[in-house]
């Protein structure tokens, strides 16, 4: 009985704390935001060394062949340094489409590639997890794709998509095929690339070698876990930021840190967020060990550490005081990372009522 | 991470389900009552002898004796709390008291009380809350003079439960009234029938009197009967808050409170449908969900720390707040679900679950205040888990 952390996984950790510290600092970060990039090539290379775009690749394919805690871990990580680099659908959902879908060659043509970091693939399953908007939809008949998909996660650059139907199945089109017209989405996060893809009898390759349903629902659980991860990562993060700051800013003669209205901001948000670290944890654990019970957890874990992350966003912020509020603090690309976890492939309301249908006390 | 507990541990889940099923039937239904029946007292010798309570307490002390195994006492719980079955005598003299003996008794003290208190022939009760000192425990008044070999006691101790049916009292009184407040304190125990000891029933908000105040007048007791040395009394006491910190927030409580509810908002129809279709509180019941499972893995993430030997650091520190409060807001659901049924309570017609919704919404309340304020545990995070600054001292005036 052991619910914790390995010590290959600690090393992972610190080896991923030091990287992103070195190669995306907020200047960087800034710096990519300012100049709308889709992401940091330098802290997508540097991330490609340490093996994270293979993490979930099997190893045959080139890949590391880690469990989804590994992945949740590098998330979390990603989300502490507001890293500006494709994870979740490249390194995350796309590997899981194609080892639970892909057919052996699919598998033999994109895992190495992917695991190499040499391709990105981006994801649009936005429809399927949260629901239809402005008549997005994508119909798959005859090998053709018609229809738009929204929220596409991992767009910029993105040199194939793994796109779900409203059938159920999985289809694989490249980044510059004819008839595929590419709109990028403008969020709040600057750190991380989302695009509108329209579909005009663009020629696709269909996942033809598994059960593509089963695959869909693992590809959305296993990205809440990891948006869900973020939002731990970005929440210690704030957390941090907020405790520092009040122990550097005096007023009344004293720092504000020893105020108790202070303190008690900061412990109420380490205590909320804490107790998510241990549901992501078993959540991500169970994605590998016990896959019957992934579904509700994923929906706990997100659903949980995002409305969290909500209150730990404003309440560091507001530690921070009118500095907070600036632009030049940088705090913004953190809150603004959490908001966009919450919303992304199911927000919590929405998540409780699909936990709700798992258990049966609604009708599905 | 590796959720399987191995089959050394089965086996022994196993001894504890077939004792279960032998001797199921021989434990009390009522249980909790501040003196434990000759019932409970027999299941309690029962559950010594066969290493399923006191299993760590060392034999000469009438414990079970074997090796610290939290894995085995977790097991133990998880069985006994499955079969709906009291895992022994619980008081604040098994939980606090003998465990503080143990660390920092001496041998005679031993002897003469753990096994005793072990088998329920010897009841406690925790003087250490006075009117003027709760949250701020050190500054507490009631004092021991000398008076030759003994000490003269005279004060007031609040929020001493079970008072009224103890036997014994283990108390903080301060004896060097010149040392600063935390040096000044003595652990002192003595017996509640010792002349001068007045007990008086407190009535809390539930209705019931779940607390008493005792009033100490020229109360003699002699100074052998000191727990470590004089002056020692507050790094005792911290020695015991300890154990009765990790009691608090217990997360296997609210899971079973949730099932509760969860079964509840299944059987009671409200306009013709059950409540659990109600989007409204389904929604609250899923978000509670999520907490109480949250809080259910990290009570295996700090199990797995103290088999590790590690310090968890702030993990530990929230458990008390994390936990009473999630308590409290299931209460707090079930209530509201029930709507005007809510409110019913003591004997009333339409009564569900015996009012118990209510009763627990008003005593989690004092589990919240009690042990430590949300407030005192909200300084300890930010100062020992965050590493924030502590309030600075206000001057003398």
């Amino acid at each position: 009985m052991e619910f914790g952390l390995s010590e290959d996984q600690r090393m992972l950790q610190d080896s991923l704390g030091k990287l992103l510290e070195k190669c995306a600092p907020l200047d960087h970060v800034r710096e990519i935001a300012d100049q709308s990039k889709a992401y940091s090539a330098t802290v997508w290379q540097a991330l490609g060394e340490l093996g994270v775009a293979g993490i979930l690749v099997p190893e045959e394919h080139g890949g590391m062949g880690q469990t989804l805690l590994d992945a949740a871990l590098i998330a979390e990580a990603l989300g502490h340094h507001v890293a500006p680099s494709p994870f979740v659908a490249s390194c995350v959902m796309a590997p899981i489409a194609l080892v639970e879908a892909g057919s052996p060659s699919q598998q033999a043509k994109y895992l190495p590639p992917l695991a190499a970091g040499e391709i990105i693939a981006g994801v649009a399953l936005s429809e399927a997890a949260s629901g239809v908007r402005d008549k997005a939809g994508v119909t798959a008949s005859n090998g053709r794709l018609n229809g738009k998909a929204l929220f596409v996660i991992d767009y910029g650059d993105a040199d194939i998509f793994i796109i779900g139907d409203t059938g159920g199945g999985l289809h694989l089109v490249a980044g510059d095929a004819p008839g595929l017209t590419k709109i990028a989405l403008t969020s709040i996060d600057a750190t991380r690339s989302l695009g509108e893809l329209q579909f005009e009898n663009v020629e696709a390759e269909t996942l033809t070698g598994g059960d593509a349903a089963k695959a869909r629902r693992r590809m959305i659980d296993a990205a809440r876990i990891m948006l869900a991860a973020d939002t731990l990562g970005a929440g210690s993060r704030m957390i941090a930021k907020a405790v520092d700051y009040a122990g550097e800013r005096k007023q009344f003669g004293r720092v504000i840190g020893s105020f108790q209205a202070v303190k008690h901001m900061c412990a109420e948000m380490a205590s909320e967020l804490e107790p998510c670290r241990s549901l992501i944890w078993y959540a991500a654990h169970s994605h590998d060990a016990m896959p019957e019970e992934t579904s509700l957890m994923a929906a706990h874990a997100k659903s949980l550490t995002t409305d969290v992350g909500r209150f730990v966003a404003r309440t560091a912020t507001e530690v921070h005081g009118g500095m907070g509020f600036t632009d030049l603090l940088g705090l913004h690309f953190w809150f603004k990372r959490i908001g966009l976890n919450r919303q992304l492939l199911g927000s919590p309301e929405r998540l409780r009522q699909e936990a709700a249908q798992m258990q049966g006390w609604v009708a599905a | 991470m590796d959720l399987a507990y191995g089959p050394e541990y089965e086996a022994f889940r196993e001894e504890v389900r077939g004792f279960i099923s032998t001797h199921g039937d021989k434990a009390p239904q009522r249980f909790g009552v501040a003196r434990p029946s000759d019932e409970l007292i027999a299941w309690q010798k029962l559950l010594i002898e066969h290493g399923l309570t006191a299993r760590t307490i060392p034999k000469q002390y009438g414990g079970y004796g074997a090796e610290p195994d939290i894995l085995k006492s977790r097991i133990i719980a998880e069985e006994f709390t499955k079969a709906g079955l009291p895992s022994g005598i619980a008081n604040q003299g098994i939980s606090m008291f003998v465990p503080t003996l143990l660390e920092l008794g001496t041998e005679a003290q031993k002897q003469e009380w753990i096994s005793r208190t072990l088998h329920g022939e010897v009841i406690w009760c925790q003087g250490y809350s006075e009117p003027g000192s709760g949250s701020d425990l050190a500054s507490l008044q009631t004092k021991a003079t000398e008076d030759g070999d003994d000490f003269i006691i005279n004060g007031q101790k609040i929020w001493t439960s079970t008072a009224a049916s103890a036997d014994w009292i283990f108390c903080l009184v301060r004896t060097e009234p010149d040392k600063p407040k935390h040096a000044g304190i003595s652990y002192l125990i003595f017996s509640m029938k010792t002349p001068g000891i007045e007990v008086r029933p407190l009535k809390t908000m539930t209705g019931h009197a779940e607390f008493n105040e005792v009033f100490f007048t020229d109360v003699r007791v002699p100074k052998s009967q000191i727990v470590a040395g004089r002056g020692q009394g507050w790094f005792v006491a911290n020695a015991t808050l300890k154990h009765e910190r990790g009691m608090l927030g217990d997360p296997n409580q609210a899971g079973t409170r949730l099932k509760q509810i969860i079964d509840l908002m299944h059987e009671e129809m409200l306009d013709g449908e059950r409540l659990i279709d109600n989007p409204l509180f389904r929604d609250r019941l899923t978000q509670l969900q999520s907490r109480v499972l949250a809080m259910q893995f990290h009570g295996l993430r700090l199990l797995t720390a103290s088999l590790k030997g590690e310090d968890p650091g702030i993990a530990r520190l929230i458990v008390k707040l994390q936990g009473c409060e999630i308590n409290h807001q299931l209460a707090a659901l079930a209530i509201d679900a029930l709507g005007e049924i809510g409110v019913l309570y003591g004997d009333s017609p339409h009564l569900r679950a015996h009012g118990s919704w209510q009763h627990r919404y008003m005593f989690d309340l004092g589990l919240i205040i009690g042990g430590g304020t949300a407030q005192i545990q909200k300084n300890i995070i930010a100062e020992r888990g965050l590493g924030m600054p502590r309030e600075p001292k206000v001057a003398k005036a």
